[in-house]
């Protein structure tokens, strides 16, 4: 077990997803540090992909900008290992199947283990694939984070009694971005959740506003917010840390009350 | 131990997004039913028959063979087929499905466009909403193309990330279906994604070697020596491969497109140059870089420029059963020309490339042997990009 249960012991957590390498690997590094100074309980670091095909238009651009920026998978191991010095809050890497398989499942999660990674979102490796990784991430004490879905019905119970580290509840249908609304009945999902695992939760996909943070928190243990803030780091790029501070701060206490 | 289901080998699997899932297993278990039903293959082959006018001519090349002064060769006219291409019998038994599940819209990617136009063609005699993704790029290459889709009905999206190609069509096709899927299906064009796509697609393209089987033995009595098919997923291959894949002595070449060549950056032949990875939902050969990045390939050939390769053609690499060879645009323009001039058809860009290995192995064997080359599309499509690169520009 890794130390992500932390990240659930300070109230309802605020989860941001963070793009390493957009527009820089500076900026990122001054952006987690605005985010734990923000009040962020748990940070999910994206390594790019080339063709991130669960991530809607925003994110889709970070990964473009990251890797037009010449940022890599060495690279980004590097930036969490200064992190590390003295970051002490979990932290999780996402990203697609095909980044950890390349550079070998086994040196890609001891390395994860070795700077102090605590879990693995790799949203194209469903409960059906997840043996792909998961000895190895048992091996090495790195929690692999698993999804509920609108759609998984059924499905639900099964990948709840064997979550690890914390429960990713995908908010609605399609591909990661900001809406509007958010229509699906979350609270039947999060029922079912509560039933079958201890397993904290944490719901994201379309979130960006604190109404809907605060809504969201009600029903689950964690808020997880991404394209919202790669929004700041498209508009402000060198400039975005004290933005991206200054919107975590609003979006921690909006869930905290 | 991965999970043993849709592998071949190691390849294969479901490698998507959770929110997919369900839709994968509905899928699964209505093909599983249908695939059983006799009314639904009735229904199936009076599409194939009436519709998209199958069985498809083998033809005896008699005036290549001789101009090549070795083994005989055949031509498996899937150029004939209704829409010009061996696309149609993949969409009509998937169209068919969908319609039977109770969807009542179908969603496709496109390189060429001649997978779109099939799918844009079922939808329109299946009464059924359709929405084609196609790179921006494959847009410009294949205007005609564009138009024939919107003629048949379809809403044609053109797509501007990354390399605004096939591979980009499909991942947007892919993110569309995340976002609608209760009245969706996502009419895939290859034998490629998760499964049970590769083995779906695969079994309705597989009329192609069974009709070869079956009028070549009335032919020549017996079963040909190598049957050549072009690779880009690979639905026309491993339909040309499928009945005769137990049959030791056929050997079976598949042909990936080189580009500029498989020592440049400028390649799609992904079993000669890809590794082992992950991605739109399948384990199989891609082209990437040392950290798992997607490769930008290029050929000239719209349909074929695509970074991975089925997983089962990924397994029939790994046993040797087939062989997997890689043909230049400049092989492939001079097949294309080839065959228009030889025997008046032109073959689609992509067919050329198989073209093109046969004009190489046919001289090399003997007059006895006989080779099959599955001519999977008509050039039609082609001809203004071929003008353009000899020099010459037409306005279509």
């Amino acid at each position: 077990m890794s130390n992500i249960h932390k990240a659930f012991e300070n109230g309802k957590a605020f989860i941001p997803f963070i793009t390493c390498g957009d527009p820089d690997i500076e900026t990122t590094e001054a952006v987690v540090r605005a985010a734990v100074a923000g009040g962020a309980d748990l940070i999910e670091l994206g390594i790019p992909f080339s063709d991130p095909t669960a991530e809607g238009p925003v994110i889709q651009g970070a990964n473009l900008r990251a890797l037009q920026g010449g940022i890599n998978t060495d690279k980004i191991f590097e930036l969490v290992r200064k992190l590390r010095q003295d970051i002490t809050i979990p932290l999780v890497f996402m990203t697609y199947a095909n980044v950890v398989f390349s550079y070998g499942a086994d040196s890609f999660i001891s390395k994860c283990h070795d700077i102090g990674i605590d879990g693995l979102i790799l949203p194209d490796i469903p409960y059906e694939e997840k043996e792909e990784f998961l000895p190895v991430c048992q091996k090495y004490g790195v929690d692999l984070i698993s999804f509920v879905a609108p759609t998984s019905e059924n499905r639900i119970e099964v990948i709840a009694k064997e979550s690890e580290g914390f429960l990713y509840i995908v908010s609605s249908l399609g591909v990661t971005g900001t809406r509007s609304s958010i229509t699906t009945d979350l609270a039947s999902v999060t029922d079912i959740v509560r039933k079958n695992t201890k397993t904290p939760c944490a719901i994201g996909f379309g979130i960006s506003t604190p109404e809907q943070a605060r809504h969201m928190s009600e029903l689950a243990d964690g808020v997880i917010v991404g394209s919202a803030i790669i929004k700041l780091l498209e508009k402000y790029g060198k400039d975005a840390p004290g933005h991206v501070g200054k919107f975590v701060s609003e979006m921690k206490s909006a869930i905290s009350n | 131990m991965t999970n043993p289901k849709g592998r071949f080998g190691i390849h294969g699997g479901q490698y998507i997004p959770e929110t997919l899932m369900n839709a994968v297993i509905e899928l699964e278990q209505a093909y599983e039913h249908y695939k059983a039903d006799p009314d639904f293959n009735n229904e199936l082959e009076a599409l194939f028959n009436d519709y998209a006018g199958r069985p498809s001519l083998l033809y005896y090349a008699e005036k290549m063979t001789r101009d090549l002064g070795g083994a005989k060769i055949y031509l498996k006219r899937e150029d004939l087929n209704h829409t010009g291409a061996h696309k149609i019998n993949n969409v009509l038994g998937q169209a068919l499905l969908a319609k039977k599940m109770g969807k009542t819209r179908l969603i496709a990617e496109t390189g060429a466009g001649q997978h779109g136009v099939a799918t844009a063609t079922a939808a329109a005699l299946m009464g059924m909403e359709c929405v084609v993704f196609m790179g921006e790029e494959d847009t410009k290459r294949q205007a005609l193309n564009v138009y024939r889709m919107k003629l048949l009905g379809a809403d044609v999206v053109p797509v501007k990330t990354g390399t605004a190609t096939l591979k980009d069509a499909v991942s947007e096709a892919m993110r569309e279906w995340t976002s609608r899927i209760s009245d969706t299906h996502y009419c895939l064009g290859s034998v490629m994604g998760p499964h049970p796509f590769p083995t779906i697609v695969r079994d309705f393209q597989a009329v192609i070697s069974k009709e070869i089987k079956s009028q070549m033995l009335k032919k020549e009595g017996r079963l040909p020596d190598a049957v050549i098919a072009c690779v880009g997923g690979g639905s026309n291959a491993i339909g040309s491969f499928y009945h005769f894949i137990g049959d030791e002595g056929v050997r079976l070449i598949g042909c990936e497109a080189a580009g500029r060549g498989i020592d440049t950056f400028e390649t799609a032949a992904t079993i000669s140059t890809g590794k082992l990875g992950i991605f739109h939902g399948m384990k199989s050969y891609f082209c990437q870089d040392e950290f798992g990045q997607i490769a930008p390939v290029y050929s000239i050939s719209a349909g074929l420029d695509y970074p991975g390769v089925g997983p089962e053609h990924a397994w029939l690499h790994d046993t040797g059963r087939a062989e997997y060879v890689a043909i230049t645009d400049d092989e492939a323009v001079e097949a294309f020309e080839y065959l228009s001039r030889t025997e008046g058809i032109i073959p689609a860009i992509e067919s050329s490339h198989a073209v093109a290995y046969a004009m190489k192995a046919a001289p090399e064997m003997d007059k006895d042997k006989i080779i099959v080359i599955t001519i999977s599309g008509r050039g039609d499509k082609d001809c203004a990009a071929i003008a353009r690169y000899r020099g010459v520009e037409i306005y279509e």
